[in-house]
Order: C-alpha cells, then structure tokens, then sequence
C-alpha cells in the first residue's frame, strides 16, 4: 500500500492500462501537453505521444462521438470532460448511441468507452460551473454510472471500466483530486456494481457517495462521540445499477435510513434509494427514510450563499438526531 | 466503369427502387410499424459511391434513410425486411427498425435517428482505422439538413486537424423534413461550407451514375491516399416524403416533374439501351422477375419468420457476464 493523491491514482491507472493495450487512448480538453486541468494524465502526452494522448478541440459533442465510433473498431477510450456542466453538450453521443448501440443492433456493435468527469461545487465557481448531473446518467438504460470516493477507488473503478465491454461514466469531483489515500501497490481492480461497508455501526445507515461520504463518515464521528450513536455509512460507489442487496441488508441490520446528497433532491441519488428501500425492506423500517440534499437553486457565486446550497456534516448529523426523536 | 458493370448496377438500382416501393406497401398494410424513410430517387448516390469504394472492407455508416446502403454493402436484403417486419430474424433481431439497421459483419456500421448523429462516430472510426494502421477508410452518407447540426463543424474540424480516412457524402435532397434549404441554410451549396475547414470538396448531380462513379473515385482515392478527410456532395431528390408520416404538401407537381425526368434508373437505362448494351425488353424483364423475388423469397420470408422471442427483451442492455464487472476474473 502507498499514500497517493486521487490525480496520482487516476494518472497510475491511466498510464497501466494504456502501456497494457496499444487501442487504449485518452482525449480531452488540455489533457495532453498541457498535462490535463486534474494532472489525471499529467506525462502521459511524452509517454504515448499524441495519436494516443489526444489535445481535442473544446467540441464536447463532437469529441465524445468521435470516442464512441473509435470503440466500434476496437479502440477503448478515456475521454475526460473537464466539467460535467460541459457534459451535456456530449449528452446526444453518451445517451443516443453509446448507450443504445448494442441493443438497437441487435447485439452486433458495442461502445466500450469510459468518461470521466468531475461534477460538483468547488469554490465560487457560479452557476454553469457547479452541476452535480449523476442523476441524469443514472436514469438512461445501457451507461454505468460509478464514483469514487477515494484514491483507491478512483484507481480500481478506472482499470475495470477500461476493460468493460459497457460504457462506463465516472462521475468525479473538483475538489477531491489532491485527496490521499493508500492504494495496493499490485493491480487492483474494483467491481462496477455494489456498495462498500465505509463504516460499520448498528443503530442507522448513513448512504453517501462520492464527496457526501466523508460528510457521513464526519457525521458518525460526531454522533459517535457526542451522542452515543453508533452509524453505519454505506459507500454507494456504483450508482447505475445500484446496489439492492446492500441496502437492505444495512437497512435490515439499522432499521434507519439516512440518504446524503450533494445534488438538488428531485429525482436523484436519495428519491431512488428509498424507492429501493420502500421495494425491498419496507417492513424492517422503524422510521421514514430522511433525505439530507442541496437546496433547490442555481448554485450561486457569494461564498456564504454558495454554503447554504450545499449539505455539511452537521446537516446529517441533524438529520439522524431528528430522526430518531433526539432534536 | 465498364459496362458490364454499369448493367450489373443498374439492376441492382432497380432492385433496390422496387424494394423501398415494396416497404411503402408493406407499410400502408401495416406489416411495417413506426418511422419510414425512403430511398427512391436517390439510388444513384449510394450506388455511384460504393461501387468506387469497396464495401466490405470500407466501413459504411449513414443517418435513417438506411435500407439501400446497408444493402450495397452486403447486408441480405432478406435480413434488411425481416428487420423492418420486426422479426427476429431481422438484421437487428427487430430490436432496431428501419432507422437502425445495422450489419457490421459487412462493415455496415450503422443507421441513427438523429441527423447528424454519425458525423462524430465516422470520424471516430476512422480514428480507429488510423491507430490500426489498416488502408480502409469509412464513408457517412448524410442529408444535407445534417449539416446544420453542430457536429457537422465540430467532426469536420477535428478529421482535418487529424487528417482521418473519412469521406463524408452530403446527399442534398433539398430539403430537411419539409422545409426547403433556402429557407434554412444560408449558404445553399454545401460543398463551400467545407471549405471552412480546408477540407477538399465537390459538388456533381447526383441522379447521374456515371458522374457520381467519377466523382466518387476521386474522393475515395484521396482519402485512402492519406490526405485526410474530403466533403462530396450530391445533388439528388427523394420521391417519397421525409418520412410515411409526409404528405408532400411542402411540394410543388412542376419541381417534383421536373426531377421525376431526370430518374437515376431512367438516365442509366437509356444510356445502356442507346449503346446497345441492354434493351428495354431485357430491362423490363429484369423489373419483374425483382418483383417476383421480392415477393416469393424476401417478403415472404419475412412475413413467415418468428416474432423476437420475450427473453430478446433484456438481453442487449448491458454486457452478458462480462468479468470485470465484479473486478476481473480474479
């Protein structure tokens, strides 16, 4: 095991996977000789060149289908979009035919691409620069949707959805590439369906992904050590298909269901887990199922408004405190 | 081209007319369900192009009008009807329809519902042809209305700074669904748009075999020559309308005359008749025995082969037992 930082372990798995396969590619905004805006391919562009390490043009539609046709014959490509507020310029290639392509041929032609982009509010970037769009890739037939919460993660999920024959959106974070954390120093694979145990408890679940689960982990920190609580956080890092068996079986074991969001509460993360915990484990409830999310707006530029949009830790904390009949 | 093989395309022209007009029917009586574009008028564009190419071994892509170039590209014309009965032994298994049919064994990488959809996928599959290092080339037929999509500049522009094997063929037909390109395109003569990304170009009529041969030669040698991307537009007309669903009305009788003289099949046949290398007893003996093999061996294959079975339902949606998605076979 080593100590790396998020780009470090993106950058680790890209530079594996490409001296592995020669069809292996990467493209994007500033990847190449500028060294990538995350350094998530920062050296790749003297090491492979740049037929394989690709400066594209700030055409997000044009660049992501011209991945998805190269994944018809045989190449696989990383393309980074360099926010995901610029993904859905992309969204006609991603949904329309990378997702659609296999099933609308018959089973003839498949599109092995990965994307990878960064959502969420960092600091001030206003409205158009702070989306957080899983939901929408959660919700379209054919696209894996993952997110890593960690170094390690972020290098496991990498190296597997390289190799998967489905597209693969990897739904990253601004504020998370120079995050540390030990990732095996062999090969490491992550599976592109389940959940992690990021902590252990008994008394409710706390669900995050992502950058929400360090908000829980603080969370049950806190009710921990101040409360007497003893919370379990599941780590929710496929979120297309999501993990049914693991949330019943934590709700089953807890009986409480707190889910953490960093995106507005429509149709999102939270909404579809409880409708999975209403299908699956309705009865082994002691509680309704409590949704901490972003308020409701634009995100906006004025740092003390910008806060007030987004969830903390102590907002989960609230949450667990209210549900359980302690606030 | 020779004229042994001018005969043998122009029987495969008047094959592929009387197979759209039989979908037309087929249509009207309901065998065929949901959207329906017709190539009829067009012929000389896919057929002119592709005899210059080498389908098969090209990869072949275009929008939703796909019957026609999935069939001169080797895909069985049976599997092509299956497909649009919705039959399981359809091309597509009557998963994709008559927008989206598809036959890669052949090379025939694909038809898309959304105009201009496959201008970024052909540029990627020549990508793809560059990394590999093999002399194939792709070729994306496309309507002119396509070009008024975003990712007609974006691909152009990245195949030229690239220098992709792709050779992009705009089939003007004047018009995009019902509206007419004057009314929609600032610049009416497509070839110039390219030339905004230094991209090689030409315009010819596009109702003329020979012309279109020509012209096509050209353009495929270029491209597979190295010399990146070329633009080849068509000047041609559809008889039908946009889709079945198209009344025409946006139409006048005299324009749609004035094309209805200058039929692909017509210019052709007349030519070979003139030089005594086929008579019009032969030609219309050609036009029925199509029918009859349209009728007794393709249509009723189709109509006799089984519904898509309810397990074809779920399976194509996501990889079967691909390993990694729990982590490798580790």
């Amino acid at each position: 095991m080593s100590e790396i930082m998020f780009w470090e372990a993106l950058r680790r798995a890209h530079d594996e996977e490409m001296t592995r396969d020669p069809l292996v590619i990467c493209m994007g905004e500033d990847i190449g000789v500028a060294g990538g805006t995350y350094k998530a391919t920062n050296g790749l562009y003297d090491k492979f060149g740049e037929e394989r390490v690709i400066d594209t043009p700030i055409s997000e539609g044009g660049y992501t289908g011209l991945g998805i046709g190269a994944s018809f014959v045989g190449v696989r490509p990383i393309i980074e979009i360099m926010s995901v507020n610029f993904a859905w310029l992309a969204m006609d290639q991603i949904f329309n035919t990378a997702a659609k392509v296999r099933y609308m041929s018959g089973g003839q032609l498949e599109a092995p691409i990965v994307v990878r982009s960064p959502g969420g509010t960092a600091h001030q970037l206003g409205a158009q620069h702070s989306a957080r769009m899983e939901k929408v890739f959660m919700g379209v037939a054919g696209l894996r949707v993952v997110t890593p919460s960690n170094p390690r993660q972020a290098y496991g999920l990498l190296k597997s959805a390289v190799r998967c024959n489905d597209p693969v959106f990897i739904n990253e974070h601004e504020l998370m590439y120079n995050m540390k954390g030990e990732v095996p120093d062999e090969e490491y694979f992550m599976p592109l369906e389940g959940s992690e145990v990021a902590r252990e408890g008994a008394d409710v679940t706390l669900f995050g992904y992502n950058i929400s689960v360090h908000w829980c982990l603080a969370a049950a920190e806190t009710l921990a050590s101040k409360h007497g609580i003893n919370a379990e956080v599941i780590d929710l890092f496929s979120l297309s298909p999501l993990d049914r068996d693991g949330i019943k079986a934590s709700v089953s074991k807890t009986h409480r269901a707190v889910i953490v969001e960093e995106a507005e509460p429509a149709v999102g993360v939270g909404s579809e887990v409880m409708a999975i915990i209403n299908e699956e484990c309705f009865f082994e409830l002691d509680a309704p199922p409590v949704r901490v999310s972003a308020e409701n707006v634009p995100i906006p530029y004025n740092h003390k408004l910008e806060k007030m949009a987004i969830p903390t830790a102590q907002h989960v904390v609230d949450a667990v405190l209210k549900q359980l009949g302690l606030s | 081209m020779k004229a042994a093989d001018k005969k043998r395309v122009l029987k495969e022209m008047l094959f592929a007319r009387r197979f759209e007009e039989r979908c037309y029917e087929a249509y009207v009586e309901r065998k065929i369900g949901g959207f329906l574009h017709l190539y009829s008028g067009e012929e000389a564009c896919a057929y002119g192009v592709l005899e210059a190419a080498k389908p098969g071994h090209d990869y072949v892509m275009t929008s939703y009008r796909d019957h026609i170039h999935a069939i001169k590209s080797g895909v069985s014309p049976k599997a092509v009807m299956a497909e649009l009965f919705a039959k399981e032994t359809g091309c597509c298994k009557g998963l994709g329809g008559s927008m989206h049919i598809f036959g890669t064994e052949q090379r025939f990488m694909g038809g898309y519902a959304l105009v201009g959809g496959p201008f970024p996928l052909a540029a990627g599959i020549a990508k793809g042809i560059k990394l590999k290092g093999g002399d194939e080339i792709c070729i994306c037929f496309l309507g002119d209305a396509a070009n008024n999509q975003g990712v007609f500049h974006e691909s152009l522009n990245m195949a030229k700074v690239w220098g992709l094997p792709v050779l992009y063929v705009c089939e003007n037909n004047l018009y995009g669904i019902g509206t007419r390109i004057e009314r929609s395109t600032a610049v009416v003569d497509q070839y110039k748009r390219v030339a905004a990304y230094d991209i090689p170009s030409a315009q010819v009529d596009g109702q003329d075999l020979d012309t279109v041969y020509d012209a096509a030669k050209i353009a495929v040698d270029h491209v597979r020559s190295g010399k990146g991307p070329y633009f080849l537009e068509l000047m041609t007309y559809r008889y039908r309308g946009h889709s079945m669903s198209d009344s025409n009305a946006y139409r006048t009788k005299e324009e749609e005359q004035i094309w209805n003289e200058r039929d692909p099949l017509n210019i052709l046949r007349d030519r070979l008749v003139e030089a005594g290398e086929i008579t019009t007893d032969e030609y219309k003996k050609w036009d029925t025995e199509i029918i009859a093999e349209i009728e007794d061996d393709i249509i009723k294959f189709a109509e006799d082969s089984p519904e898509p079975s309810a397990e074809l339902l779920h399976k194509y949606v996501l990889a079967e037992n691909d390993p990694w998605v729990n982590g490798g076979a580790k």
